[in-house]
């Protein structure tokens, strides 16, 4: 569709001012953008200002106290805590989904016949239609149906391993106990991105033109080898980000937390950034030290966002690709 | 039918590959189709569970309801407001998408089509929207929307939900309209067409599909929008569909009528079941298109 359209470009000759022409730029151009910096954008640098003092929301100014939010979040015991398992969640999720996704990808893409042209695999619509569904449904509901999964006596995880004769997990609460909360809930999540980003990179992956792989097959690479040393490199792009979009989206979680365990889960095990900023501001009214909480929360995704891309600008060059 | 047709045309004709070939195939087969049934089976598992009763669902985890209660139906939408929770999503989220869609295709073409001062400015602006983490703002937009007086209002719920879907669309639609091409513009221009009528008659029908495939992704991101009102909107008179169902589950852990809500979330399923399945072509189209970007 977009094929043949020569991409145009921008008027150059100078406009006259109009009424036409300046009423256009008021309505189109003006009247959005300063909703947005009203409603978006400043609110960002107000936070950034109420980070600085010890605001409670009940008084018109806010006492400056500089950094001591910023000191009392390094002893806070229980943000330090958050901030940890916000980490984990940064480091598991987007590598198990890009994993698992990029392989359910590559074996829609490639799992077809392969001799003669590289081909998908029958039925590939059908599998992308149905994994792609969860990535619709409301993240809270998702939530809401696996804290049913995993109730322990009446839950059909469980269910179906006594029905599997692994009889010790009668009673057993995934979300109720400190070493497996985390773990039950990082698969919720996996689970509910998965068909989102398969469908993504069988996107990327089509977009490569078939004679590479082809190539490759002639000189003998199998299926796993053109899969990982072949195609991967080619949709880098994709991949780096997705890999961005998944760590900033593990770093909120706190859609799935409210579900699966409000109050941090057991010994505090899932609670995350997001939900000690929630509860700081909204249930203590503490809005300045929330602001702190929400400035670390950005400094810690810009970072992992810089890192991300600047280690992709430091393979290229290395390669020289 | 090509399976068979393919050990002919193979240019190394062993058997031995050939199995191989199968093989491989049968396994992608195989381990997509297990991954279909992991995503199906808790819907599934949800909707039969829908029609139990609440000593049912605690009686077994498989067995099927002895009555269809579609009573579970019935006290979901009416005893625990789901019917009102679904009124008031479906009204925030067709006015925010509408004035998502009209702001940001306004926007978008401006920045798109004509060239004047700050316009770097104005689209780096838009990008820093989409980097900034939510929750940082969420704070300080509590007090301003306090202080316009919308706070807890249907309307300061779907100007927020407006807001925050803009930078995404601009930054979705501003490559839709560099790709139209200008004759088209500077010919009507020279029929005497005025800008507005040129971009409302002429450019917008053209950057219809991509305004099709951004509405499709917005709605899906403003349906299922949690923490804006949940920040936003306490009053509950005014909860919608997500924030309702996630009151409804923690309502009381002891007490609540699981029937009810395993009903309510096939309600808050099948809306978007629908137009899942009528766009789904349309959306992954989306979803691939800007992954390619």
């Amino acid at each position: 569709m977009k094929a043949g359209v020569v991409k145009a470009t921008t008027s150059r000759h100078p406009r006259r001012l109009t009424f036409d022409h300046v009423s256009l730029m008021v309505v189109f151009l003006g009247i959005p953008v300063a909703l947005y910096l009203v409603f978006v954008l400043y609110p960002f640098t107000q936070a950034a200002w109420y980070s600085l003092t010890s605001w409670s929301g009940f008084t018109a100014t806010q006492e400056f106290i500089g950094l001591d939010n910023y000191t009392r979040l390094f002893t806070d015991r229980l943000f330090l805590k958050a901030v940890g398992n916000s980490l984990v969640l940064l480091l598991v999720v987007p590598v198990v989904t890009l994993v698992l996704s990029y392989a359910l990808a590559c074996l829609l893409t490639f799992g077809g016949s392969s001799t003669g042209a590289v081909r998908g695999l029958k039925g590939s619509s059908f599998y992308r239609v149905v994994s792609f569904f969860p990535y619709v449904v409301p993240a809270i509901v998702v939530g809401i149906i696996f804290g049913r999964v995993y109730d322990p006596s009446a839950g059909l995880l469980n269910g179906l391993l006594t029905a599997g004769g692994l009889g010790r997990f009668t009673d057993f609460a995934w979300l109720g106990n400190p070493s497996t909360a985390m773990a039950a809930t990082v698969v919720v999540i996996v689970w509910s991105f998965v068909g989102f980003y398969m469908v993504l990179f069988v996107a990327a992956l089509r977009s490569v033109p078939t004679e590479l792989f082809e190539a490759a097959r002639l000189d003998g690479a199998g299926r796993f080898r053109t899969a990982v040393s072949i195609a991967a490199p080619t949709v880098a792009g994709s991949l780096r980000t997705a890999y961005v979009y998944l760590g900033i989206f593990a770093l909120d979680a706190f859609v799935f937390m409210a579900a699966l365990n409000p109050d941090g889960g057991p010994a505090n095990s899932t609670l995350v950034i997001t939900q000690q900023i929630f509860s700081t501001a909204f249930r203590d009214g503490r809005f300045g030290l929330a602001c702190a909480m929400g400035v670390v929360l950005a400094l810690i995704t810009f970072a992992f966002t810089g890192l991300v891309f600047g280690a992709g600008r430091i393979v290229r060059k290395v390669t020289g690709s | 039918m090509t399976v068979t047709t393919l050990p002919k045309t193979a240019p190394q004709n062993g058997t031995t590959r050939g199995s191989g070939e199968k093989a491989v195939g049968v396994t992608s087969h195989v381990v997509l189709a297990i991954w279909s049934v992991v995503v199906l089976v808790p819907f599934l598992w949800t909707l039969m569970s829908s029609f139990k009763t609440t000593r049912e669902i605690f009686a077994s985890p498989f067995s099927l309801p002895q009555e269809w209660q579609f009573q579970n139906y019935v006290n979901a939408w009416n005893t625990a407001g789901i019917g009102s929770y679904f009124v008031n999503s479906v009204l925030v989220v067709a006015c925010a998408l509408v004035l998502t869609m009209i702001m940001g295709a306004m926007t978008a073409y401006v920045l798109a089509r004509f060239e004047f001062r700050g316009r770097t400015v104005i689209r780096y602006l838009v990008v820093a929207g989409l980097t900034f983490p939510v929750f940082l703002a969420v704070v300080p937009l509590f007090f301003i929307l306090q202080q316009v007086g919308v706070l807890n209002t249907l309307p300061g719920l779907i100007l927020a939900y407006a807001t925050y879907a803009y930078p995404f669309t601009v930054f979705f639609l501003v490559s839709f309209f560099e790709e139209l091409p200008n004759e088209v513009a500077e010919a009507a221009a020279i029929d005497g067409a005025s800008e507005w009528r040129t971009f409302f008659q002429v450019m917008l029908p053209m950057a219809g599909p991509g305004m099709a495939s951004v509405a499709i992704l917005n709605f899906v991101g403003l349906w299922n929008q949690y923490l804006l009102p949940v920040v936003l909107n306490s009053n509950r008179d005014n909860y919608v569909l997500t924030q309702g169902m996630a009151a409804f589950a923690s309502s009381a852990g002891y007490d609540v009528d699981f029937g009810a809500l395993f009903a309510g979330a096939v309600t808050t399923i099948v809306p978007v079941l629908v137009v899942y399945l009528i766009f789904q072509r349309r959306l992954q189209g989306s979803v691939s298109a800007g992954s390619l970007k």
